[in-house]
Parts: C-alpha cells; structure tokens; sequence
C-alpha cells in the first residue's frame, strides 16, 4: 500500500464540495489556482466530477437541504476519498450554529478527515492542510 | 510473422512506445501551458503518477445505463488508438505497412470519436448525453475538412493510398509540405487535429467549466485512466500522422531521426500554442469555422494539387 500512496499523494484530484457556503473560502480555494500559489505542481488538480475526486473539499455550514445532496455526492466518490472542510463553518459551525437550518451534526452527514479553520482561511493555511494531508499519506 | 505483428502493436510503435511518449509529451502539454500562464507546472512523472493512482481506484459501473457498454467503450477506445498508432508509427518508423493504409487510419480515428460517444450514451446522465451529441456534432464538423487535407498528399504521390508508398514519393520527389498546397493542407490539418484531439477551441464536448466533464463525466478509477491513455496516445498519433502525410522521408540516419524529433517537437508545441491562446468556441461557430473556412480552403488545396501546384 505504502508505494500506492505515494503515488496517491502525487496526484490529488480536488472536487470542490458547497456545502451552502457565503462563497468566501470558494474565492480563495481559486486563489490555489493562481500563478502565485499554483498547487499544480503538486500534482493537485481541480476537477469537474465527483466521479474523477480523491478529495472532497467541503466548504460552508451544511444545511438540512444540502445534507442529503452531500452525503450522496461522498457515496458516488470512487474509494479511496478524503474529505476536507475548508473554513470555520465545517469546523464549528461559525456564527451559524445555532441557525434553524444547520445539521446538528455535521460527522454523520459526511465524515471529515482534515479541518482548516479561517474566515476564510489564508490560501497559504490550506496548502499547509493540503501538505499535510499528503505527509500523512507519505507516512 | 504474427509474433513480429504482436510486437509491433504490444511494443514498438504500438501500445507500450504510444503510451510511453504520450504520457510525457501530456506533461510537455501541462508544464507549457503552465509557464504560458507564469506558473510552475507539475512535475515530470505527474502523468504517470495520475494513470498510476486512477489504476487502483474503485470501479463504479453504472446502474441505470448499458453497463457492458460503460466497460467496453474505453478499453475499445485505447484499442483503436493503438492500432492506429501502430499502422501510423510503422510505417514512419520501420518503413513497412502493418496492415492497413490511409484508409483504415482515417477510419480509427473516426471510431475513436464514435466510441466516446456510444461511452458517453451508456451512462444515462444528462451532461454526457449533451457531451455525446456535441462530440457527434464535431465530428460532423471536422471531418470533412480532415477528408480534405488527408487528399492532398494522396493526389500528390499519384494516388496512391498506401503510407509507406506515400513515404517513397516524399523521399524522392521532396515532401509535400514544399508544394503550395502541401502547405495550405498542412496548415489547415493543424486546426483539424485540433478538434480531433478535442483540444482548446475545440473542447466543445469535454467542456469541463459547463459540462463538468461531458462524456467522462461518470467514468472513474481504471475505466477513466483507460481514457486518459487514449487521450494522451493521440499527442503521439496526430503529429506523427502529420509529419508522415506532410513532412516524410524514412528516417535511416541518424541526423534524420534528430530531424523527425524536432519536426514532432514543433508540432507538438503549435499544438499546445493553440491551445493556450484561444478559448471554447460555440458549437455553431465551429460548425461555420470548418464549414466555410477550412473545408473551402482545404477542397482548394485539393484543386491546387489536381493542378500539381
């Protein structure tokens, strides 16, 4: 397994999740993109398909009308997957946990490998989550 | 006989070699169009790492759709890719028909098209159904100024349909791309490969920011690395069928295989130049783009060559 890993860890496959998100940690995920941080050269890539995903970047409070859509798209991803939640809102709930519509718990809508907590967070604390996503799949 | 037929689809210009320079002429194609873009791009084994993790994936076979097709579509695919790359790369490489002529590689590549689309159809999910019908409407589109092009070097070699011969004419006579129809063709054969190989402006079918994928768009694991391979293999099949309908000669020194790399190189570099520079067209303007330019330049390319100009 180990050297299947690796190889894994060369090539993530990114399928961006919105989980009712404010759109903020989507604009700076395309940040990643950009000449400037291009997480390209990671092997990291941005794909259309949950279908083509090894990691699911959640991102936004998930709500009761998305809840089920979510968990869905994590039952379509081709295993192995990783799920990752991008903000405060994944992690905690932010200022809209005590919301009528937010899920009271977020793990049995989808089972969250790797938080990044921010509001949002920087592009430079993600890739240091992205990084150590792939150490941890390095071993 | 059938052992050295073997070698040459499993090995030489076939399978292994079409792979094998398909999957770094895909990270020539990425490190390019990252430094076009001022990023620093993916590393040298990125393709293969890719291939590699999608091997050992989960296979998720469709429920409501044809699943024999969902399955039999890629692998299909890639076999026609390597049968044309064995015909297209034996002939340029050990001037020796394997099999087949213009003719046979002309239609491998159109069934390529029309595997993507059957996959594509088998799923029952509507954006590759919308990716199946623009990669059918491309199709309609491209290939008639592709019919055209491929003419050229026929009418120029005394009609002759059969690449090696058509290797023999350049090699004495000097290559087609030297005649002023030679050079309309080759130009025009650029832009057409372009479509074929579904590449930007062309990616009408693929799509990824409208259709998330179009055709692929359920295929994961194994079944989509069998399309990846395909997709890469044609970096090695177009240029090469370029250069020998174009640009021969039998490489028999060793100046000449240097000549044959650069000449692969250029190509591959205007290829990926395309690329970078143009975005998605409509489908109704490519459509008019090949129907009222490039298939009217191409039948005057043909003209001129009738005329042997």
């Amino acid at each position: 397994m180990g050297w299947y890993n690796r190889r894994l860890a060369k090539s993530l496959w990114v399928f961006h999740v919105s989980a009712s998100p404010c759109n903020n940690c989507d604009i700076e995920i395309l940040e990643l993109l950009t000449p400037r941080y291009d997480v390209e050269r990671f092997g990291i890539k941005l794909v259309g398909s949950v279908r083509h995903a090894d990691v699911l970047l959640v991102s936004g409070v998930i709500n009761q009308k998305v809840a089920p859509k979510i968990r869905r798209l994590y039952g379509q991803a081709p295993r192995p997957v990783f799920v990752v939640g991008v903000g405060t809102c994944p992690t905690s709930g932010c200022t809209f946990k005590d919301s009528y519509n937010t899920v009271e718990r977020r793990e049995d809508v989808i089972p969250i490998d790797l938080y990044i907590p921010g509001c949002p967070p920087k592009p430079e604390a993600m890739l240091e989550g992205i990084v150590k996503l792939v150490g941890v799949l390095r071993g | 006989m059938t052992g050295r037929l073997l070698f040459q689809t499993l090995i030489f210009p076939g399978f292994v070699f079409t792979a094998v320079v398909g999957l770094i002429v895909g990270w020539v194609d990425r490190k390019v169009s990252a430094r076009v873009q001022f990023r620093a791009g993916p590393p040298f084994f990125q393709y293969f790492n890719d291939i590699a993790k999608l091997l050992g994936k989960e296979t998720l076979i469709v429920r409501d759709g044809v699943r024999w097709l969902f399955i039999a579509a890629p692998i299909a695919a890639l076999g026609t890719m390597v049968l044309a790359a064995t015909i297209v790369g034996s002939a340029l490489f050990l001037g020796e028909g394997a099999g087949g002529d213009l003719i046979v590689v002309m239609y491998l590549l159109m069934l390529f098209a029309l595997l993507v689309a059957l996959g594509a159809s088998a799923v029952g999910n509507v954006f590759a159904s919308v990716g199946a019908a623009r990669e059918i409407k491309l199709l309609l589109a491209d290939e008639l100024a592709f019919l055209l092009v491929c003419l050229v070097p026929v009418i120029q070699s005394g009609y002759r349909l059969r690449l090696t011969e058509i290797l023999a004419f350049q090699s004495e006579q000097g290559a087609v791309i030297g005649s002023v129809s030679g050079a309309l063709a080759f130009i025009i054969g650029l832009l057409t490969v372009q479509a074929k190989m579904a590449l930007p402006p062309f990616h009408i079918a693929e799509a990824e920011t409208e259709l998330a994928g179009g055709p692929f768009i359920e295929y994961g694991g194994p079944l989509l690395a069998f399309w990846k391979v395909s997709q890469v293999a044609m970096f090695a099949v177009f240029p090469f069928l370029l250069i020998l309908l174009f640009w021969g000669g039998v490489p028999t020194s060793a100046g000449a295989v240097v000549g044959l790399v650069l000449k692969y190189l250029l190509i591959v570099v205007l290829i990926i130049l395309i690329k970078n520079t143009n975005p998605r067209l409509r489908m109704d303007s490519a459509l008019s783009f090949f129907w009222k330019w490039a298939a009217p330049a191409a039948f005057l390319a043909v003209v001129l060559a009738v005329f042997g100009v």
